[in-house]
């Protein structure tokens, strides 16, 4: 039996049959195919992800084997990590479906029929073995996001943040699929490995490198790194709930994945002269996003964009992480994004879960209304911890084996980097939560308008005086999936075998053109030295301290401190200003981003 | 010839970005995608394009003739297709847009900001 086609087939299958009958079904059968679909595709996953143990499985459609290294046929080319990552995705998207069961009062399964085809367009993505299959995943995954994303359409909110979502990531998929015109071009080749072995035979040129700039600006578009992420805390705060989870757990990372696996497949060769160079321009754009994600994130109040913020300020991490482009660091941003992913997808599902209770998502008018939820309060307050990364979490672990890997690259300064975006992130959340569930905090003298509250009205009318099930199972099964990431025995050194399997092009190749895969040697990481532990509980100390600076700390008295908290918000206000909502902007910023990118490859790598 | 298809390539792509960026009218933006798109067909077929060369197609010439390349003509129909749901979908929230709003100027949806 053919696993990886068959895990791709099944949600396909029941979203067509979904939308085929749909005015004829039970809504309460569409749930359960739904959350079938979704798990079924899970268990195929996570037995893909068994056999990739064994050496990279490769699956060519139709039985167009490769010959002589020549590769026409379609592949799917499956190794740990891609195979970790799909089966992340489709935890994600059974835990959605699950959430999604009872949320919205329409008959019409349309929300279930959407979540299954961005489940198959995700999981696609993650085990293609070609730039162009990988591209038309890519671009059916985005429309079922754009589709989710303006799924409310009689709110205005979201229509705006749907067009600006659908036109600057439409953009950088047309850049993607120039670059892979381009790539196909010089090379003959479709196929990622022999990409590779076409472009190992000679050092980079001029066109490789407008290549590599053009596929990856397009693919850095979906990961929302700065200054191309302008589009994400617009779709992100007007999305459904169910979406937000596995748009704020899975589908940035999913660009990320697109960056690192064409580079490690495909361009690492030609590039190999070069890595140190374009060590310091990965880092460097990652720093930059992590920073303006975390400022950004404190400053928020609507809920949702908050952690749309919080989730470029981890992509900036994740992408120091993927550019140290080793396999150190690929194993640590792995164990992150599988923390990170799962405390965020909580959070999110938490805010849902205030919604449905309390009616409003803005931080200061909700204050004081949570108080009886203490269920959720005890979830949410746990999911800021993760993102301040407390020891043992998931997070800390994934933290504790990217700053490792930092330091043997000599980056040790984007550590504090790393932690001063866990600090941020983890104080908004935990503010927020001792605002919304405790009643802490001065009362507001000005409560924001209520030009963000159209995006309550997403949840049914009626009364809401118990959580039900479906919404608070998830939540409390996603939180304590990323705080069992960081205990799980082996998961690190799993990581770390995966992402050497990940970054070895020569085994990839071999694994694909002469179906020669073998099985990674067992890895052993090392477990985190003393100080990361002192690290992690004093970034979690800073979290908290920030918040109840934030909450309780009186006006300041002296004129400096007036002056400096003056200086800080006009900063902060100038940074937001910047956020203008504007499509023609958002564009602007991307074809800057991107030349400006180019401009940095060019210099790096020729 | 080569070296025009490609300059006319990078040409599509400027104008078209140019256009969303200045665009007053969701309409004239969704236009200026399918313009940005334009530009990676052309590149597309300019480099499977070989002067003097037939279609590839071996029903009815002798097997050896020289053809095109067919792969990129395989992948400039994909790309139709899925674009074509892209712009179908952008077209579907303007014309949305327009019954909530009562205007397709991107500049006056403002619902969101900072």
């Amino acid at each position: 039996m053919d696993l990886a086609p068959l895990a791709l087939v099944v949600p396909l299958l029941a979203a067509a049959a979904l939308a085929a009958v749909a005015s004829h079904v039970r809504r309460a059968v569409a749930d359960v195919v739904t959350v079938l679909a979704a798990a079924a595709s899970t268990v195929l996953c996570a037995l893909l992800l068994a056999d990739a143990g064994s050496g990279t499985v490769v699956e060519w459609f139709g039985g167009w084997e490769p010959r002589d290294g020549v590769a026409i046929g379609i592949s799917f080319a499956v190794d740990e990590i891609g195979a970790a990552l799909a089966v992340f995705v489709a935890v994600l998207a059974t835990a959605a479906a699950i959430f999604s069961s009872r949320y919205l009062e329409a008959d019409e399964p349309y929300l279930h029929v959407l979540l299954l085809v961005f489940l198959a367009g995700m999981l696609g993505f993650c085990l293609a073995g070609d730039v162009f299959t990988m591209f038309v995943f890519f671009e059916l995954m985005s429309v079922a996001a754009f589709a989710l994303a303006g799924y409310k359409i009689d709110q205005s909110e979201a229509i705006e943040g749907s067009l600006n979502f659908a036109i600057t990531n439409t953009i950088g998929s047309f850049l993607l699929l120039s670059g892979i015109a381009l790539t196909y071009g010089r090379t003959g080749a479709l196929n990622l490995a022999q990409i590779g072995e076409a472009l190992a035979t000679q050092p980079a040129d001029g066109l490789v490198v407008v290549a590599f700039a053009l596929i990856a600006s397009g693919f850095l578009v979906k990961a929302a790194i700065v200054p191309f992420h302008f589009w994400l805390a617009d779709a992100y705060a007007v999305a459904l709930t169910p979406a937000c989870l596995l748009f704020g757990g899975a589908m940035s990372e999913l660009g990320l994945y697109g960056v690192g696996r064409t580079y490690f497949a495909a361009f690492s060769a030609a590039f190999e002269s070069h890595q140190a160079e374009l060590r310091a321009v990965l880092i460097g754009v990652g720093a930059l996003t992590a920073v303006v994600g975390a400022v950004m994130c404190v400053q928020q109040d609507h809920l949702k964009r908050m952690l749309a913020f919080a989730t470029v300020a981890y992509m900036g991490v994740f992408l120091i992480g993927m550019g140290t482009l080793s396999a150190e660091g690929v194993a640590g941003t792995a164990v992150y994004v599988l923390g990170d992913g799962c405390a965020k997808a909580g959070l999110f599902a938490c805010v849902g879960i205030v919604q449905h209770r309390c009616r409003g998502i803005s931080e200061l008018r909700l204050r004081g209304r949570g108080r009886d939820l203490a269920g959720t309060a005890a979830l949410f307050a746990l999911g800021g911890l993760l993102l301040a990364s407390l020891p043992p979490f998931g997070t800390f672990l994934g933290k504790s084996m990217l700053g490792a890997a930092l330091r043997a690259e000599g980056y040790g300064w984007a550590i504090a980097v790393i932690v001063l975006a866990s600090v941020l992130t983890g104080a908004a959340v935990l503010r927020a939560a001792g605002r919304v569930f405790g009643g802490w905090g001065a009362r507001p003298e000005h409560p924001p308008a209520t030009e963000e509250e159209g995006a309550e009205r997403e949840v049914e009318r009626g009364a809401a005086a118990r959580t039900p099930a479906v919404m608070w199972v998830p939540a409390v099964l996603l939180i304590a999936g990323g705080v069992a990431a960081g205990v799980w025995p082996g998961l690190a050194d799993a990581a770390l075998g995966a992402a050497e399997a990940f970054t070895d092009r020569a085994g990839y190749s071999a694994a694909v053109l002469e179906g020669a895969a073998v099985a990674p040697p067992p890895a052993h990481a090392s477990s985190p030295p003393w100080f990361d532990y002192l690290i992690g509980v004093g970034s979690a100390a800073c979290a908290l301290g920030v918040a109840a600076l934030a909450l309780f700390a009186p006006r300041p008295r002296s004129r400096a401190a007036a002056e400096l908290g003056a200086v800080v918000s006009r900063c902060g206000a100038g940074l937001r200003a910047l956020h203008s909502g504007r499509i023609g902007d958002y564009v602007a910023w991307l074809l800057a981003g991107f030349t400006a990118l180019g401009g940095l490859f060019g210099l790096a790598l020729t | 010839m080569t070296a025009l298809a490609y300059g006319v390539a990078a040409w599509l792509l400027v104008v078209g970005i140019a256009g969303v960026v200045t665009s007053r009218n969701l309409i004239h933006l969704v236009v200026c995608m399918s313009v940005v798109q334009a530009s990676t067909y052309v590149l597309l077929l300019g480099i499977g394009y070989r002067s003097g060369a037939k279609a590839p197609v071996f029903a009815d010439i002798p097997t050896g003739t020289r053809v095109v390349d067919p792969v990129v003509q395989a992948l400039t129909l994909t790309d139709v297709v899925v674009e074509a749901t892209v712009i179908a979908l952008l077209l579907a929230i303007a014309v949305q847009a327009h019954k909530r709003f009562g205007t397709l100027d991107p500049d006056r949806l403002g619902a969101i900001r900072g």
